[in-house]
C-alpha cells in the first residue's frame, strides 16, 4: 500500500517534468537555423549585481538593436557547466554560445571542438599560449589590472588611516590579476599604505557566500582599513553590508555598484562585459566572427573604466580624479606598466 | 596578531557565527533526542531564510519575517516528520531529499518573485537596540543589541532545562531511548516524535532567518553547509543543549581564527582549512565516545 503510493508519486513527477521539458521545447519551433544566441551564466547566476548581469545587459543590448533573440541556462553545480553548453550548441536555432567566466576554460573549449559548426566566445578565458585555440571560439579578455590600478589610486590617495582591503573571491590567476593591479595602484601613490588581503576561497562556491564575504571585510574594517575594495561576485555583497554597518567606504566591481550602499561605494571598478558580449554578437552577425586568437579590452580600448558620475563625485576630490586621469593616460601610452600577479 | 584574535571586534565575529550553528543545533537535539535523524537541517535553514526574506520584503516588518522564517522551518521540517515517522522512510534519505529539494524551490520561487535565480533585493535588518556605548565599533554595538542573539542564549540555557527537567523533556528522551517501554507506559510515541522534529524546524528556520537579517537579502545556497555543521556540534556535544552550544562556540571561533589569520603571510589553502580540521579534531578526539540516543534514526513500529 504504502510503497504503491510512493510508486504513484514518482511517476505522476517523472511525467511532470518530462512534460515540463516538452513545453520548453517547443516554444521556439520556427526560429531559422543558427539565427539565435545562447549564453551561460557564471557560478553568482543572473542577479548577481556584478559579473553575470553584466552579460546579460549585452545580450538585452543586442535584442534591443540588433533584433537577436536569445537562451540561457544558469547552471546549478559545477558539473552542470559543459552540459549547460553542449544543450545550447545542440539547439538548431543557436549559432552562437557564451560561456561567462574562467571556469569555462576548459569545457568550452571541449565543446567547441565538438561543435565545429557553432560558434563559441569566453569572457574571461584563461589563455596559455601553449595550448591551440579552436578556430570557432573567442576568448575574451579582459586588462582587469589595469581599471583596479585605477581605484587602487583612488583608495590610495583618499584613505584616511593608510591602511586599504581588497576582498577577493576564488582565489585564482584571474582574482589575483585584480589584486596586483589595485595594489600597485595603491603603493603607486601611496607607498607606506598597507593593503590588506583576504580571500573568501578556494573553489568556485567562494564567489557566492555573502556572510563570508561580510566577515572579511567586518575583520579588515576593526584593523583599521577605511576603503575595501572586492572581486568577488555576490560574495562582494556582503562587502557593501559590512560598509554600511562600519560607515566605511567600499569599491565596487564589474558594474557601477553606487546602487549596493548608496554613499558608501566610493567607485566601481566596471569591466565592460556587456561591450564585449554585444561587439561579437554584432560581428558574428555581420559575418565578421574570428575566432582562434584572444580579444583583449584594456584602458585602451575603453574596456575598463571606474565610474565617476552625478553620485559619486561629491565623494571624491576634484585633485584626485585629476590625479587619477593621469595615471590613466600614463598607462595607456605605456609609461606605467602595471603588473599582472 | 595576538591583539586581533582578543580583540573586541573578533569576540563579535565569533558570536555572529555560532548564533546560526547554535540554533540548528539546538534543533538537531530536540529532532535526535526524540529518536528522529535530521539531516534536513540543512534545507530547513535554507528554507527558514527565503521565508524569512520574502515575509519581510513584502510586509517591510522584521518580526513578520522572522514568523515566517520560523513558520518555512516549521513546514519544511513537517515533510520530514511524515516521511520518517508515519511513512518510516529511511530518515537519512529523507533528510538529502528535503536538501536538494529546498535548494531547488528557492531558487525557483525566486525567479518568479524577484526575477533572479541568485539573489534577492535588499531587506531591512532587524530592529537593534541602541545601547549608547561603544559607537565607535557599530559591528559590536549592533551585535550586543540584537535580539536574536538574547534569544538565542536564551533558547540554549531554557532548552537544556527543558530535556533535562521538565516532563515534556523526559518524555521525548523516553520515546527517543527506548520507544517499546515508552508505548508501554502509555507515551504517545508518535506525537513526541513529530514535538521534537517540529521544534527543531522552528530552531533551524530561525538560524535561516538570523542568516537572512545578518546579510539583508537572500542569496542562492545561502545556508552553505551550517546545517551540517550544526549536525557535527550536535554529535561534539553528545546530544545535549549546553554541549552542543558549547561545540558551536568551538567551531565559530575556529572559523573566525580563520578569517582574521588571512593575509598574515600563511597560504589561503591552509588557512582555509582551520575549521574543518577543528571539526576533525573535535571529532576524533577530545570528546570521547559519542552515544547516540538509544532508538535514534529508527522507525518506531508499534507491536500488534
Amino acid at each position: 500500500m504504502k510503497n504503491g503510493i510512493l510508486v504513484a508519486l514518482t511517476v505522476v513527477l517523472m511525467t511532470g517534468t518530462a512534460l515540463l521539458f516538452e513545453s520548453c521545447g517547443k516554444s521556439q519551433p520556427s526560429a531559422p537555423p543558427n539565427s539565435e544566441v545562447g549564453l551561460v551564466f557564471d557560478v553568482g547566476g543572473r542577479g548577481d549585481k556584478s559579473f553575470n548581469d553584466q552579460a546579460y545587459r549585452g545580450l538585452q543590448m543586442a535584442k534591443d538593436s540588433l533584433g537577436i533573440k536569445y537562451q540561457y541556462i544558469e547552471p546549478g553545480g559545477g558539473s552542470d557547466r559543459e552540459s549547460a553548453l553542449r544543450q545550447l550548441a545542440s539547439r538548431k536555432s543557436i549559432g552562437l554560445i557564451f560561456g561567462v567566466g574562467f571556469i569555462f576554460t576548459d569545457d568550452i573549449t571541449d565543446v567547441a571542438k565538438a561543435f565545429p559548426d557553432k560558434k563559441f566566445a569566453c569572457i574571461d578565458y584563461t589563455y596559455d599560449s601553449t595550448k591551440a585555440v579552436p578556430k570557432n571560439l573567442i576568448p575574451i579578455e579582459f586588462r582587469e589590472n589595469e581599471g583596479s590600478f585605477l581605484v587602487g589610486a583612488i583608495a590610495g590617495l583618499m584613505t584616511k588611516t593608510d591602511k586599504v582591503g581588497f576582498v577577493g573571491g576564488m582565489e585564482s590567476p584571474l582574482i589575483r590579476k585584480f589584486q596586483a593591479g589595485y595594489e600597485a595602484g595603491v603603493k603607486y601613490v601611496n607607498p607606506k599604505c598597507k593593503v590588506l588581503v583576504a580571500y573568501a576561497g578556494v573553489t568556485g562556491e567562494a564567489f557566492k557566500n555573502p556572510a563570508k564575504g561580510k566577515e572579511l571585510a567586518l575583520s579588515q574594517y576593526s584593523q583599521g582599513a577605511d576603503i575595501i575594495y572586492h572581486a568577488a561576485g555576490v560574495t562582494g555583497l556582503g562587502v557593501f553590508e559590512a560598509a554600511r554597518e562600519m560607515k566605511k567606504y567600499a569599491i565596487g566591481v564589474d558594474m557601477d555598484q553606487w546602487n549596493e550602499a548608496p554613499g558608501r561605494v566610493l567607485t566601481s571598478m566596471v569591466k565592460k562585459g556587456d561591450v564585449a558580449v554585444y561587439d561579437i554578437i554584432k560581428e558574428w552577425k555581420e559575418g565578421k566572427f574570428d575566432g582562434g586568437t584572444p580579444r583583449v579590452f584594456g584602458l585602451r580600448d575603453n574596456g575598463v573604466d571606474f565610474v565617476y558620475d552625478n553620485n559619486n563625485k561629491p565623494l571624491i576630490p576634484e585633485k584626485v580624479y585629476q590625479r587619477v586621469e593621469q595615471l590613466r593616460k600614463d598607462i595607456i601610452d605605456g609609461k606605467i606598466k602595471v603588473p599582472t600577479q | 596578531m595576538i591583539s586581533q584574535i582578543f580583540s573586541l571586534a573578533f569576540l563579535a565575529q565569533t558570536i555572529r557565527i555560532t548564533v546560526p550553528y547554535s540554533l540548528a543545533s539546538l534543533g538537531g537535539v530536540y529532532s535526535e533526542r526524540g529518536g528522529v535523524v535530521n539531516i534536513a537541517l540543512e534545507g530547513i535553514i535554507l528554507n527558514g531564510a527565503f521565508c524569512a526574506t520574502v515575509g519581510t520584503y513584502y510586509t517591510g516588518s522584521a518580526l513578520f519575517g522572522v514568523a515566517c522564517g520560523i513558520a518555512g522551518g516549521l513546514l519544511t521540517a513537517l515533510i520530514h516528520a511524515v516521511i520518517s515517522i508515519h511513512i518510516k522512510a529511511d530518515q537519512i534519505i529523507s533528510g538529502i531529499a528535503i536538501n536538494l529539494f529546498a535548494v531547488g524551490i528557492t531558487k525557483f520561487v525566486l525567479e518568479i518573485l524577484f526575477q533572479s535565480s541568485s539573489n534577492s533585493p535588499r531587506i531591512a535588518g532587524l530592529p537593534h537596540i541602541h545601547l549608547g556605548f561603544i559607537e565607535n565599533q557599530p559591528d559590536v554595538a549592533n551585535l550586543l543589541g540584537n535580539p536574536l542573539v538574547l534569544a538565542t542564549i536564551f533558547i540554549v540555557i531554557a532548552s537544556h532545562f527543558i530535556i533535562f527537567k521538565t516532563r515534556f523533556g523526559l518524555r521525548l528522551r523516553s520515546v527517543g531511548e527506548n520507544p517499546e517501554a515508552a508505548d508501554t507506559v502509555g507515551i504517545g510515541v508518535t506525537l513526541y516524535r513529530y514535538y521534537g522534529v517540529l521544534i527543531s524546524g522552528a530552531l533551524a528556520g530561525l538560524a535561516g532567518a538570523w542568516l537572512a537579517f545578518d546579510q539583508h537579502s537572500f542569496t542562492d545556497g545561502m545556508s552553505a553547509g551550517r546545517g551540517y555543521i550544526a549536525l557535527a556540534a550536535m554529535i561534539v556535544g553528545k546530544w545535549n543543549p549546553l554541549g552542543a552550544a558549547a561545540a558551536c562556540l568551538l567551531f565559530g571561533f575556529a572559523e573566525s581564527l580563520q578569517i582574521q589569520l588571512q593575509g598574515g603571510g600563511l597560504p589561503t589553502q591552509f588557512i582555509q582549512m582551520i575549521p574543518y580540521v577543528a571539526t576533525i579534531i573535535a571529532l576524533a578526539g577530545f570528546i570521547g565516545k559519542a552515544v547516540a540516543p538509544g532508538a535514534d534514526g529508527i522507525p518506531y513500529e508499534k507491536e500488534k
